[in-house]
């Protein structure tokens, strides 16, 4: 099991390969991929961000978690940092178990939780020459 | 006063002008340290739209500090 920052390009093909397991009838994976549009606004390209220590802990504490709740062999996961262009692979995350439910669930359930709970930041380039941190400049919600 | 080094991220990072700073402070929590430096650099964020890690884990922002802790105010995150 690993969670891992990458600076250069995620290889699906080998990730893959580095979970083939005879006793796995099942294996999902998951890419992120960097789209086109975001909130209706056209975007360039993207960066990612990582406070690496406390990425890698939470980022293995997630897919312990996964391990506990589903009954799974092997779950892999590695997120981009830098820039990324569009159509490239932001993250990846791979899950082998003997019966696929299993497998299903453990995949959606990293990915939801890496999105919710890494330190990980993402810059957004806009097709108008600007650009923004998201989720970081919308006002806070109103007290009340 | 307290030696404490702050590392900033994102948003912050490019507000406050860096991506480190040492400084010596009488903040006792992560709280007060966090409303002494959104005056100096003026961090747009609020508080309740951070969360804080002490040492390279999440902390309370009451957690009393320590000399030579290291705090890092984390920006809502955007992974995936």
């Amino acid at each position: 099991m690993n969670f891992t920052l990458s600076s250069s390009p995620i290889d699906p093909v080998a990730l893959r390969a580095a979970m083939v397991d005879p006793r796995a009838g099942g294996f999902v994976s998951f890419e992120g991929w960097v789209r086109d549009l975001n909130d209706g606004r056209a975007v360039l390209r993207l960066e990612y961000e990582a406070f690496a220590p406390l990425a890698g802990k939470e980022g293995m504490r997630i897919l312990d978690e996964a391990r506990q709740k589903f009954k799974v062999f092997d779950i892999r996961c590695v997120h981009r940092t830098g820039l990324l262009e569009l159509g490239d692979l932001a993250v990846w995350v791979g899950v082998s178990s003997r019966h696929r439910a299993a497998a299903f669930e453990a995949c959606r359930f990293v990915i939801d939780e890496v999105k919710s709970r890494v330190p990980i930041w993402k810059k957004e380039h806009y097709a108008d020459g600007d650009s923004g941190w998201v989720n970081c400049h919308r006002l806070p919600e109103a007290a009340g | 006063m307290k030696r404490i080094t702050v590392q900033y991220f994102a948003i912050l990072r490019e507000q406050a002008g860096r991506s480190e700073q040492a400084l010596q402070t009488e903040a006792c929590t992560p709280g007060e340290l966090y409303a002494e430096l959104a005056g100096k650099h003026g961090f747009t964020l609020a508080p309740a739209q951070l969360k804080v890690a002490v040492n390279d884990d999440f902390a309370r922002w009451d957690l009393a500090l320590s000399d030579g802790d290291r705090v890092v105010f984390i920006p809502p995150v955007a992974g995936g």
